[in-house]
């Protein structure tokens, strides 16, 4: 039995320990925000927070979730919307929008580490997550503008 | 469109479920006789008290429900088709609400592709709002005993100005619904100077639900009891079972069982590929549960199929002449007179279209109906195909189209929505499939590949007074019909037969190419071997005669006329637009090449060692493109883009904050195709699985910045989705010629050695 905590909620896993993160969240939660693109951390469409760090759900097995507390881009805002998808909309940044999910769960964790982040460290730490529309230009300008609002 | 619109409400059609007394008009864009059998899909449209279109209908609360038949794959026309109607129905956007139509005849074309869903609903729109609002103004008017024509819209209020009086649209609903529908000769339309939203746009609908993920996609689409099921596909096109075990992949834990899925009969159009089936009780353990299948396969004859073998064969094709597609003047007699004689030879792989979201389909059939959820760019399609596998008419399949996680075009082909069709008939419940990103990589309808020669003779200027050019390439027709070996009209129409250069002699031909693996449309189409080819030896032709590039094509392409592209190529389609509405015109592609010019400051920036510009421009789906690309090459062949200049004339823009998107977007699409994009195929396996091989632009090797230039115009609207895509790959090709005078007429970069 895994005992783990999802979007504040105190979850039991007693499947297969070797399914992974984003299975469990999709199929078995119906936490359908997270988001399958390539099953082997290649493109970061199922980026989640573990522990408050972004991960790949898609190649994370539930055995290693075991006490960790994970939060879905279902959650991430709590009440109304987090600063960054604030920048999101007004950017207009998606497209097709299957990737922005993790885009945006990558964003927030790039911007706890460094709230003032470079264009390089932006190129650096978003470069895992594959927009296939191709909005790259507008999620680098709503990261700086979410930046640009930290104290 | 009045002969087009009908009054249904006495013909039994929607009966029970509007209000009584509700006047229920459609606007008729197919035969009356299928009316009958249309299916009424109880949307809140039609539910609505005026319904006075399939596409509007007005609650007595005021809520305008407008229905989005085209499919939102991110090109924003779920948002700006609507956004018309509500535009001339002067209709409050905020009090819109959108359904997603289902497939249905009624609304007439849904194929969301060719970059033709304004220009092709851009009339009905206007003219289903148009009728609205008028039969509100009428019903205010008989209510206060005014004439009509001293009433007026105002943002979802009717108003007599002369007494003070208004009324909502909700509060005139009932009334407009029982008066008859106005003659098209009766509308007037708004005039462009009171337009709210055409030319202004709109935020995409599904903004804030994609950012909360709350949207729902294809992939996210649930029933009570469903089951998942993954598919192992044969690993050559028209390979066949032989055998498998049934038992292994039941160890797996959550595997309920396996169903073989027969293979298609040739040609395989949109069936299934055939294979078998392992349903799971969630997605995952149905992906292992295919590990353990052992199938033994009889391959087929398209186990010969060896990518370097074929590009052999495509480029000794492209070396001998073929079908004449497009003849002006004698290029023969014209290459016998001498001159300076350049020639070149360029070639483009196979590209897969790697949505994110992969192939995806729910269906539950039931009681000989089927229902489906299914990111699909053609939901007629879905119907037609779906209903060809079960033996059951196509109005007993109904599908839902939710977002679909990006298309590009290989959701236009359902081949997944029957395989979901045939296993839930097959286990009497509702049957996810869903395709890992492996078999969405192995398993596409390849854009095709191609192999392109050129032949110029240059006079002592330079200027060419004859050109040959021939390209090759297994066609999209072979999807459809066995044998089919050269590209029709509407292919070598993009691109290809309407090149719009002023020379004297000029010839287009094409060379036969069987497929071997399945073809379809992708992102622009032939447009991007065409487009690279003609723009690439364009600029070989300015340099070997010296000349500026920017010059030298606005030479090429010659004085402010109308081409008459038809009467030297006679199959050619202009995209299905008129020549009246949509005539090729030089004086806009000039324009555009002259605007990126002069934005991306050509020929005024002092450009460092190892970089410089290029330029490209073309026509593709009645929009003239031209994009100035500047790179960076390093010492190790590495390529940078610093920047992109890209000049739109697209005709009226409806969403121009969309349209920017897209081009932006086409940028990063072409970057792919230029860096890395490249299917192969050994013994008929494709090489390439996941992107890993397979590599898509990340944002540290996309442009840095795009910058999109919409020229103002009032020419009848084009398309925005594809367009950008074509003169990218060239312009950034040329633009590595000027940086470190490597001339590319092959991709990949990644395949000649320039960039990694």
């Amino acid at each position: 039995m895994i005992q783990l905590k999802v979007n504040g909620v105190e979850r039991s896993f007693d499947g297969d320990p070797d399914l992974p993160l984003l299975w469990y969240l999709r199929d078995v939660l119906g936490l359908t925000g997270t988001k399958f693109g390539c099953g082997m951390a290649l493109c970061g469409a199922c980026t989640v927070h573990q522990n408050g760090k972004a991960i790949r759900s898609c190649v994370t097995h539930m055995s290693a979730t075991a006490g960790k507390e994970i939060v879905t881009i279902e959650a991430i805002s709590g009440n109304g919307l987090h600063p960054v998808q604030q920048k999101w909309i007004e950017f207009n940044v998606p497209q097709c929008g299957y990737c922005q999910s993790g885009q945006i769960m990558q964003a927030i964790s790039l911007l706890k580490e460094k709230p003032k982040p470079s264009d390089a460290d932006i190129e650096t730490s978003m470069s895992g997550n594959i927009c296939r529309c191709g909005t790259y230009q507008r999620i680098r300008a709503a990261i700086k503008a979410a930046a640009g609002e930290n104290a | 469109m009045s002969d087009n619109i009908l009054n249904v409400s006495r013909r039994g059609f929607l009966q029970g479920i509007v209000s009584t007394g509700a006047l229920i008009l459609s606007v008729r864009l197919v035969p009356e006789f299928l009316w009958a059998d249309a299916p009424a899909p109880g949307s809140h449209a039609d539910q609505a008290v005026l319904h006075p279109s399939v596409f509007v209908g007005i609650d007595t609360d005021g809520t305008v429900h407008l229905v989005a038949h085209r499919s939102e794959m991110g090109t924003s026309s779920r948002t700006s088709v609507p956004l018309i109607l509500a535009d001339e129905l002067d209709a409050d956007w905020k009090r819109v609400k959108l359904e997603q139509a289902i497939g249905d005849v009624r609304y007439g074309d849904q194929d969301t592709d060719g970059s033709h869903s304004v220009r092709s609903f851009y009339d009905t729109m206007r003219e289903a709002g148009a009728t609205a609002r008028l039969m509100l103004i009428r019903a205010a008017a008989q209510q206060w005993g005014v004439p009509a024509s001293e009433c007026q819209s105002n943002l979802h209020v009717i108003v007599h100005s002369a007494s003070n009086r208004k009324a909502g649209y909700g509060e005139l609903a009932a009334a407009a619904a029982a008066l008859p529908v106005p003659k098209k000769e009766e509308l007037q339309f708004k005039p462009k100077s009171a337009w709210r939203y055409i030319g202004k746009g709109a935020s995409s609908y599904d903004l804030t639900d994609i950012c909360t993920g709350k949207a729902g996609y294809g992939m996210d689409a649930r029933l009570d009891g469903m089951v998942y099921a993954s598919v192992e596909h044969p690993p050559v096109l028209g390979g066949k079972v032989k055998s498998y075990d049934e038992k292994a992949p039941l160890q797996v834990k959550g595997v309920k069982q396996t169903i073989p899925i027969k293979p298609f009969t040739p040609p395989h159009h949109f069936q299934p590929l055939g294979g078998v089936a392992v349903i799971a009780d969630n997605t995952w353990a149905a992906f292992q549960g295919r590990k353990k299948l052992n199938i033994s396969w009889d391959n087929g004859a398209n186990a010969s199929y060896n990518s370097d073998t074929y590009k052999k064969q495509l480029q000794e094709t492209a070396r001998k002449p073929g079908k004449v597609a497009r003849n002006i003047g004698d290029v023969d007699a014209a290459f016998a007179k001498g001159g300076k004689i350049v020639e070149a030879d360029y070639y483009v792989p196979h590209l897969a279209h790697a949505p994110m979201e992969p192939p995806v389909a729910l269906a539950d059939f039931r009681d000989g109906k089927v229902t489906l959820w299914t990111p699909t760019q053609s939901p007629q399609a879905v119907q037609e195909t779906v209903a060809e596998e079960l033996g059951i008419p196509k109005e007993n399949v109904i599908c839902h189209v939710p977002l679909l996680g990006g298309g590009f075009g290989r959701k236009s082909k359902p081949d997944y929505a029957a395989e979901a069709a045939i296993l839930s008939k097959a286990l009497g419940r509702p049957v996810k499939v869903v395709w890992s990103r492996e078999d969405d990589i192995k398993f596409d309808y390849y854009h095709a590949v191609a192999a392109m020669y050129m032949k110029a003779a240059l006079d002592e200027k330079g200027r060419p007074t004859a050109w040959l050019q021939r390209s090759v390439f297994p066609p999209i027709g072979s999807t459809f019909a066995l044998n089919t070996t050269y590209g029709e009209g509407g292919e070598l129409g993009q691109g290809w037969t309407d090149l719009p250069f002023d020379i004297p002699n000029h010839r287009a031909e094409n060379g036969s190419a069987e497929n071997h693996v399945r073809i379809g449309w992708f992102r622009s189409v032939a447009n991007i071997y065409h487009g690279f080819a003609a723009q690439s030896f364009a600029d070989e032709l300015a340099h070997t005669s010296g000349r500026d590039s920017v010059e030298y094509l606005l030479e090429l392409i010659g004085p402010a006329r109308i081409v008459d592209v038809k009467a030297s190529a006679p199959e050619y389609d202009n995209y299905g637009g008129s020549p009246q509405d949509y005539p090729l015109d030089t004086a806009r592609m000039r324009r555009v090449v002259e605007l990126a010019a002069e934005k991306a400051r050509w020929g005024k920036r002092k450009m460092g060692k190892g970089s410089g510009m290029g330029i490209a421009v073309h026509r593709s789906f009645l929009t003239y493109v031209a994009t100035v690309v500047e790179v960076e090459v390093d010492d190790q062949g590495e390529v940078k883009i610093p920047s992109v200049h890209t000049a739109v004339d697209a005709g009226l823009v409806v969403n121009p904050e969309a349209t920017r998107s897209q081009f932006e977007g086409a940028a990063v699409f072409g970057t792919s195709i230029v860096r890395s994009g490249a299917i192969t195929a050994k013994d008929g396996v494709i090489e390439q699985a996941n992107f890993h091989d397979y590599p898509v632009a990340r944002m540290n090797e996309a442009p840095f910045e795009t910058n999109v230039y919409i020229v103002d115009s009032d020419a009848p609207p084009a398309g925005v989705g594809e367009p950008g895509v074509p003169p990218f790959a060239p312009a950034v090709c040329n633009a590595i010629f000027a940086a470190s005078g490597k001339r590319i007429r092959e991709l990949p970069l990644s395949r000649a050695g320039v960039s990694a």
